[in-house]
């Protein structure tokens, strides 16, 4: 066989069972553009911005646990794309970037659209390619994939020069698609110390985060604290491992964590922290953080063991393997007196949701949209208040159907992100919840979603203000609200009009209630837009850099 | 006078391998005192060994350098190393 570089990237892609790339076209990957072109069997969803189209990939990574892929030329578009890549690498999605680049005579040189693509990615991805010859990459593509979603998962780059591209290469066969590497083996003295640890504690918590969901074993933490009687926090990441009904959920731990939540951990005489990497937003100070409990760490990293705080135990191995080895080593213990003192935390420490049955108030709009969409919605957030409001208020069932951009908070995450959960999924529902500042940092993708009608509902709660760092201002900065509210309003309805974007304003609608239904209901994107105040702030909240238990607001009043 | 320790890595031989490494320690603000690196088995793959100071990050350090995907193999060698010494007469 003979084919160029970039028929043989498009074909080792199609191997690898890619269906979708996002992306945009320039000068120096146009021949990866061309050979794009002649699959039929990847279809090209061309953004607006290459942010855009990396959090598109990663909306996809998220929804179904495999690599994604996207594109992006040399110079901005290789720029462009960086903070989606961080934001992949923090949360551990496993996405894959292929990059233009000058070709290989220029690179040094300074040329047009050159940019050290190499070198920018370094620190942001989990490995990265600058791919010298056509033939390197039969081994690079496949390796991509290896290394995305094995272990630990995340975000991979490959950097092609345009004449790699253009190179032909003669050869014989096509190499194995790359697959996620099988696990080391458990140290099973290490699981089972974990497990006498288990057994011998009054006052267990797990603490449950992405790696849960990372490894598909949400089921089998559910049946850990189900055997054990063991109440399971979830971190930001982890919402959906267990669902927000089950008695045995406590809901997210944190900053903005249920005041309940935080005081069954000062409690607790053993955490049980899987798939986490103690994360300074949900612990608070860490000196502090379950001052009375012994640890056991499980994580498939052995570098997040005791990274932030050290673990009397630790398993290190994948989630998924260490909790089918941890199960049967369970003793099902009656921890009534235990579960007795957390239910009574609860009952005098709610979780209080201001305004729950007004639609169009902060939380009511989120739980009506919930209640509307069913439970088998995905619902993606934007950073700010609206994510801290969804996450402490929807009602997670499943893992996977949470979307969040959770350790580089990034703002313009949530749109292109829904839209790249509908492709991967075009039979659920697709909320979006955003606020005026998030949305403006990625708008330019409503152009996307409108092209290629994609239904995602997007639910733009508009205080005309950055709130969570209004909120900062109000709490700990003597209320000078600087920079933080828009002296001038835009109108977003009309905006989104402009994009061809269906528009619902639930401040102007006789019945919001009814409204919001119709615009769930109706085919295609939608915006929907829900005026807020800019002084309802988030509670309770932990102040950076304090304990957990330092909560301000969200207290019981009766 | 803060203790000294090096690190031994076996690593893959191509241009991007040391960026990787140093690249580790820099954003930790880790200092690197000094560094040297062999080609080794016809440059296939190299050597390189880190003189570093044994802070109580070391092992977090050990722990990241060893997850790089270049990175075949760390080990450490507390009681320093040969290569160093070596190499000091000509800074003497």
């Amino acid at each position: 066989m003979k084919c160029s570089g970039a028929e043989i990237i498009v074909k080792l892609l199609e191997r690898q069972g890619i269906e979708t790339i996002a992306g945009i076209p320039g000068g120096a990957n146009l021949p990866l553009y061309d050979a794009l072109g002649q699959s039929d069997k990847i279809r090209h969803i061309l953004t607006r911005h290459e942010q855009g189209a990396g959090f598109i990939a990663q909306g996809m990574a998220r929804v179904s646990g495999k690599p994604a892929v996207f594109f992006a030329t040399s110079g901005p578009g290789a720029t462009n794309t960086l903070t989606a890549i961080a934001d992949a690498k923090l949360d551990s999605i496993p996405i894959i970037c292929i990059t233009g680049q000058v070709p290989l005579s220029m690179i040094g040189t300074d040329a047009f659209q050159e940019v050290d693509t190499y070198g920018l990615t370094v620190p942001i991805t989990k490995h990265n390619f600058l791919v010298r010859s056509v033939e390197e990459l039969f081994d690079v593509i496949p390796a991509a994939f290896r290394i995305a979603s094995s272990g630990r998962p995340g975000p991979v780059v490959v950097d092609v020069p345009k004449d790699v591209q253009m190179a032909m290469a003669e050869f014989d066969a096509w190499p194995e698609p790359g697959k996620r590497d099988t696990q080391p083996e458990l140290i099973m003295g290490e699981v089972e110390r974990a497990a006498k640890m288990i057994n011998e504690s009054e006052k267990p918590i797990l603490y449950l985060g992405g790696g849960v969901i990372q490894s598909d074993s949400s089921a089998d933490a559910l049946a850990l604290a189900e055997k054990g009687g063991i109440p399971s926090a979830l971190t930001l990441m982890g919402l959906g491992v267990v669902p927000v009904d089950h008695p045995l959920c406590l809901g997210m731990l944190g900053m903005h964590a249920a005041r309940y939540t935080n005081m069954a951990l000062e409690e607790c005489d053993l955490l049980v922290a899987i798939g986490v990497r103690f994360d300074d937003r949900a612990t608070g100070k860490v000196p502090e953080f379950c001052p009375n409990a012994k640890i056991i760490h499980i994580d498939i990293d052995p570098s997040e063991l005791d990274k932030i705080k050290m673990a009397h135990a630790s398993v290190t191995g994948d989630v998924a393997d260490t909790l089918k080895a941890l199960l049967p080593l369970i003793a099902g213990k009656d921890r009534s007196d235990w579960l007795g003192e957390v239910a009574a935390l609860k009952e005098s420490n709610p979780m209080i949701i201001p305004e729950a049955e007004d639609p169009t108030s902060p939380y009511g709009v989120i739980l009506k949209a919930a209640e509307l969409a069913g439970e088998g919605a995905i619902v993606c957030t934007d950073v700010g208040q609206h994510q801290m409001r969804t996450a402490q208020a929807y009602p997670f069932k499943h893992p996977r159907q949470w979307l969040t951009s959770g350790g580089l908070g990034t703002m313009g995450f949530g749109m292109p992100a829904a839209i790249g959960a509908a492709l991967e999924a075009p039979d659920r529902s697709v909320l979006c919840f955003t606020g005026d500042g998030s949305i403006m940092m990625n708008i330019q993708d409503l152009a996307t979603a409108m092209e290629h009608d994609i239904p995602i509902k997007i639910i733009l709660t508009n205080n005309n203000a950055l709130g969570l760092v209004r909120q900062q201002q109000d709490l700990f900065y003597g209320k000078r609200y600087y920079a933080s509210d828009y002296t001038r309003s835009v109108d977003f309805v009309k905006i989104a009009d402009g994009f061809g974007i269906k528009t619902h304003d639930l401040g102007l609608s006789d019945d919001p209630a009814k409204t919001l239904a119709e615009a769930i209901a109706e085919p295609g994107p939608s915006l929907i837009h829900v005026p807020i105040s800019p002084d309802e702030p988030v509670y309770p909240m932990v102040p950076p850099g304090a304990a957990n238990t330092e909560m301000i607001g969200g207290e019981k009043n009766d | 006078m803060i203790k000294q320790t090096v690190l031994e890595l076996s690593v893959n031989n191509h241009p991007g391998v040391m960026s990787h490494i140093c690249g580790l320690f820099s954003r930790r603000a880790y200092n690197v005192e000094g560094i040297a690196c062999m080609p080794v088995n016809g440059g296939g793959t190299s050597r390189i060994w880190l003189l570093v100071n044994a802070d109580e990050r070391l092992d977090q350090m050990v722990k990241q350098v060893d997850k790089l995907e270049d990175v075949l193999g760390v080990e450490r060698h507390d009681g320093g190393h040969a290569v160093f010494a070596k190499m000091a007469e000509f800074v003497q």
